[in-house]
């Protein structure tokens, strides 16, 4: 027991003298290319399933037709076992694809079907909570406040546009940012599969060559990815404070916040909508 | 479909047994414990409201560490053995609560001020009151972030593969290495196909329970 | 104008809110829907903008069909009022208001500049210009509803039950303000409510409906409440309506009694010089009634005094000589001394009446109403 607990001592002093090596970052093969890859991946497999979950929440929320379809889709999707799904269409593609053409952009060796089954898989999962909450954020709106806003003679695109949508920005930027994260963390899994970049790549061949040790690589880009993660969060924290209007966030500039007793519109975070 | 039932035969059935068995108490075990740690911390975060926001931000952070990271690193704190599956609990017992804690507080405060006001009116103590009023209310909201938690929960446990704990996301190990097999797709269907059976059947039991726990929506619906 | 013509409305599953309704909603006039809950007033209000579409007869703006315009453009020349405003949370208070002109394709600047004259108009000050709806209380929200109905200068309006969320001083405020502004703009406005009392206040013309979406009669409120269509417009105008009608019926010139009056500052011993059963009116240097002086009792050394306010008994209230029997009645009931105080327009004091005058005037009023209703039916009768 006490010879493990020494040994992980080690192993995160390891990880210190890791991270502050200044050639473990640069070149090739270093960690800043593998942070970059990450985020490349990340945000081409986010915007991907916020093309697709966007409209079809947009459109679902504001008719209000297909909630259920919608519902059991989102459901269906996140029982899926990612890490499976990714190795079958890997294990499907890679014979279709000639794989021998070396690099590819951002693609190591070999990476092209792992990057499709990859994309592919991850925008399946990313797409539930952007749908779900999109549609749960234009349904939240107040009936009153469509009412009226059809009632004052705006069609209903103007209507989803300057109205539905803005009121429910804070949802559908939160679904945005659960998304992201999610896609964040399971790229270390998908780099189980051979030819993914990223710094899940430090982290499968890490398990795969020492996994009763944990080497300092592999756990210094699980530490990287969790705090890319919170960065990324808190970027899109402050994208969300700017383009969601004071009047449905609640924050108020301080000069105008006289009026006592105001209650401040609740912000339903519905990741849970699912229900 | 035939190479999958032959693959399916010419593997060891106990094998798939074993990993399934593995794998469902990976999936229930850290939702109960989940659950059970996570009602107190939401019920002070709803009690307090002070405590609310560094207790939710808190846990959105516990959040974004992704499984495979805490897989990794849990042995190293808890002194198990990389291979350990309790690592593998303990790391979804967490996400577990991380989820429940903010559902719960939100799901207590959502009971309206006059129930709770009735409740106290006649003679409820502070206890009483939480396990017999607030708490039956506020199973629905806790009921849909259970389901959730418990779906991506069992998603995630084949993850731990990667990393050496054998259950049934070994199927998808296999796949990958059993290059010579003609129909190598095989163990991969078949591990989703039973990832997907576990996930709904977890989800069906909780949705159950809901149902039982709640008597009064279903007298609402019909 | 707006003109129901054999008007219904059947929804999908079957439920008939609006049966046949035919109606003309006078134009620069308030025409108040009114019945109990369920009655498709609402249904009715939202057909004539085509939020809801008839399933039969026809609905005329003028001398247009409204089926035979685009719902939007329809719409946006006609202003909307709903219960809980329907505020944008997302918009500060002045682009709520600026937001039809700018659909309607007016500039941002002249919009916003004819929306901060608005919210003056409707009694908000500019300082809220740059408030979130969630920042204003539920009656000034209403104020801010208003103003956007009003903001394309629509000449016609509907409203529906928009005072109803509110507490009842903050109604009377807004229901009273809601006149003024009327007698200002002259907009034909359709306005829904369940309130008898609000439908026979702000009416001009008061549609009242029975479940089942029927008319059950449209009428102007003196004549509803004088002459109800049948029982269940009797019991839905309610109790005291006979009371209430007096509120309808011009006082005409009553016989007016004189009354010697102090002014403020005077001493109290004039005051009791000009008292009559032990009470002195008091006025103002205006000649404007301030209240009544009770002087039983007084010793006599107190009448080197002054008579000041805080002596005064405030309970009566005040008739005008052109206003109703209604107040006359009240201002006699409620006066301490027994006599009632009329003033003038002005305010200035004009005489007393007791209510056994306002009384009689009411009966010999009652008698010739009976002897024109017997004269019609018996000319009715030859004819
Ligand atoms: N979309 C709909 N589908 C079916 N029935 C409806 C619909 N909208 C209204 N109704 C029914 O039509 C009838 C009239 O409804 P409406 O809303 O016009 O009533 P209302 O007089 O405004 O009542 P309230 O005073 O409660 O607002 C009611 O019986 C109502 O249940
Ligand atoms: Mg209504």
């Amino acid at each position: 027991m006490s010879a493990i607990l020494a040994d992980s001592g080690v192993t995160f002093s390891g990880v210190g003298k890791y991270l502050t090596t200044g050639s473990n970052w640069w070149g090739i093969d270093g960690l800043l290319v593998h942070i970059r890859d990450h985020v490349i991946y990340a945000a081409i497999i986010v915007l991907a399933a916020a093309l697709i979950a966007l409209p079809v929440g947009l459109i679902v929320g504001h008719t209000g037709r297909g909630v259920v379809a919608v519902v059991g889709v989102a459901n269906a999707l996140r029982a899926v076992p990612t890490l499976g799904l990714i190795v079958l269409l890997y294990v499907w593609l890679a014979p279709k694809i000639p794989v021998n053409h070396g690099n590819v952009l951002f693609l190591h060796r070999g990476g092209v079907p792992t990057f499709i089954a990859v994309v592919i898989v991850l925008i399946l999962l990313a797409v539930p909570p952007i749908l779900t909450n999109t549609y749960a954020g234009i349904q939240a709106v107040d009936p009153a406040v469509r009412d009226a806003a059809r009632g004052m003679g705006m069609r209903g695109s103007q209507v989803l546009r300057r109205v539905e949508l803005p009121c429910a920005l804070p949802l559908i930027i939160s679904g945005l940012r659960n998304a992201t994260l999610q896609v964040i963390a399971t790229l270390t899994v998908a780099a189980y599969v051979p030819g993914l970049g990223g710094l899940g790549r430090y982290i499968a061949d890490g398990a795969e060559q020492a996994p009763a040790q944990g080497d300092p690589p592999m756990l210094s880009a699980a530490i990287l990815v969790a705090l890319l993660a919170v960065v990324v969060d808190g970027l899109l924290n402050l994208v969300q404070r700017l383009v969601v209007s004071p009047g449905v966030s609640g924050r108020y500039s301080s000069k105008h916040t006289s009026q006592p007793g105001v209650t401040t519109a609740p912000l339903v975070e519905a990741q849970l909508t699912v229900a | 479909m035939g190479g999958f039932w032959h693959y399916l035969f010419n593997h060891p059935g106990e094998e798939v047994w074993s990993w399934t068995k593995t794998t469902l108490w990976l999936g229930a075990l850290p939702v109960v414990i989940g659950l059970l740690i996570a009602l107190p911390i939401g019920w002070l975060a709803h009690r307090y409201r002070w405590t609310y926001p560094p207790i939710v931000s808190v846990a959105g952070i516990i959040y974004t560490i992704p499984s495979l990271v805490l897989f990794l690193v849990l042995p190293g704190i808890l002194g198990t053995g990389i291979l350990d599956p309790v690592n593998v609990a303990v790391a979804l017992t967490i996400y577990t609560v991380a989820l429940l804690v903010r559902v719960v507080s939100d799901g207590l405060s959502a009971v309206s001020p006059e129930t709770m006001a009735a409740a106290t009116a006649m003679g409820f103590s502070g206890w009483q009151r939480l396990v017999k009023v607030q708490l039956p209310l506020a199973v629905p909201v806790i009921g849909a972030g259970l389901r959730v938690a418990a779906v991506s929960n069992v998603s995630l446990i084949s993850v731990a593969s990667v990393v050496g704990v054998t259950q049934l996301g070994q199927l998808f190990k296999d796949s990958l290495l059993q290059v010579t097999l003609a129909r190598q797709v095989d163990p991969a269907v078949l591990g989703i196909l039973l990832f997907f059976v576990i996930a709904f059947a977890f989800d069906l039991v909780i949705l159950l329970a809901i149902r039982l726990l709640t008597p009064w929506q279903r007298a609402v619906r019909s | 104008m707006i003109r129901f013509e054999n008007v219904g409305k059947a929804y999908e599953d079957g439920t008939l809110a609006v049966d046949d309704l035919s109606l003309e909603a006078p134009s620069g006039q308030i025409t108040v829907f009114v019945g109990p809950s369920g009655c498709g007033k609402t249904t009715s209000l939202r057909m004539i903008n085509r939020m809801i579409d008839p399933t039969h007869g026809r609905i005329w703006l003028d001398d247009r069909d409204t089926a035979s315009i685009n719902p939007s453009q329809l719409r946006r020349g006609i202003g909307y009022v709903i219960q809980h405003a329907g505020l944008f949370p997302h918009r500060t208070v002045l682009d709520n208001v600026a937001t039809v002109p700018m659909l309607l394709g007016t500039d941002r600047r002249t919009a916003r500049a004819n929306a901060l004259e608005l919210l003056e108009r409707v009694g908000l000050p500019a300082t809220f210009a740059k408030r979130y709806p969630a920042q204003l209380s539920g009656g000034q929200q209403q104020r801010v509803g208003v103003a956007r109905a009003l903001a394309a200068d629509p000449p016609v309006m509907l409203m529906d039950e928009p005072f109803s969320a509110v507490d009842p001083v903050v109604r009377e405020q807004l229901q009273n303000e809601f006149l003024r502004l009327q007698s200002e703009l002259g907009k034909t406005i359709a306005f829904v409510t369940h309130d008898i009392d609000e439908a026979i206040k702000l009416g001009d013309k008061v549609a009242v409906m029975r479940v089942g979406g029927k008319l059950a009669q449209f009428a102007a409120p003196a004549e509803l409440l004088s002459r109800p269509a049948d029982a269940f417009v009797a019991g839905f105008v309610g109790r005291d309506r006979g009371y209430r009608a007096l509120g309808f019926a011009a006082a005409g010139s009553l016989p007016l009694s004189d009354e010697a009056a102090v002014t403020l500052g005077q001493t109290l011993r004039a005051a009791r010089d000009v008292a009559q059963d032990g009470w002195a009116l008091v006025v103002d240097a205006d000649a404007k009634p301030q209240g009544w002086l009770a002087l039983g009792g007084l010793a006599d050394s107190a009448l080197e005094g002054t008579v000041t306010p805080d002596l005064l008994n405030l309970g009566g209230t005040l008739a005008t000589e052109a206003g109703t029997l209604r107040e006359a009645l009240d201002a006699a009931l409620s006066s301490p001394s027994g006599r009632g105080v009329v003033v003038r327009d002005d305010g200035r004091f004009a005489g007393t009446i007791t209510a056994a005058q306002v009384l009689g005037r009411i009966e010999s009023r009652a008698a010739d109403i009976r002897a024109d209703t017997v004269q019609a039916a018996n000319l009715g009768g030859q004819a």
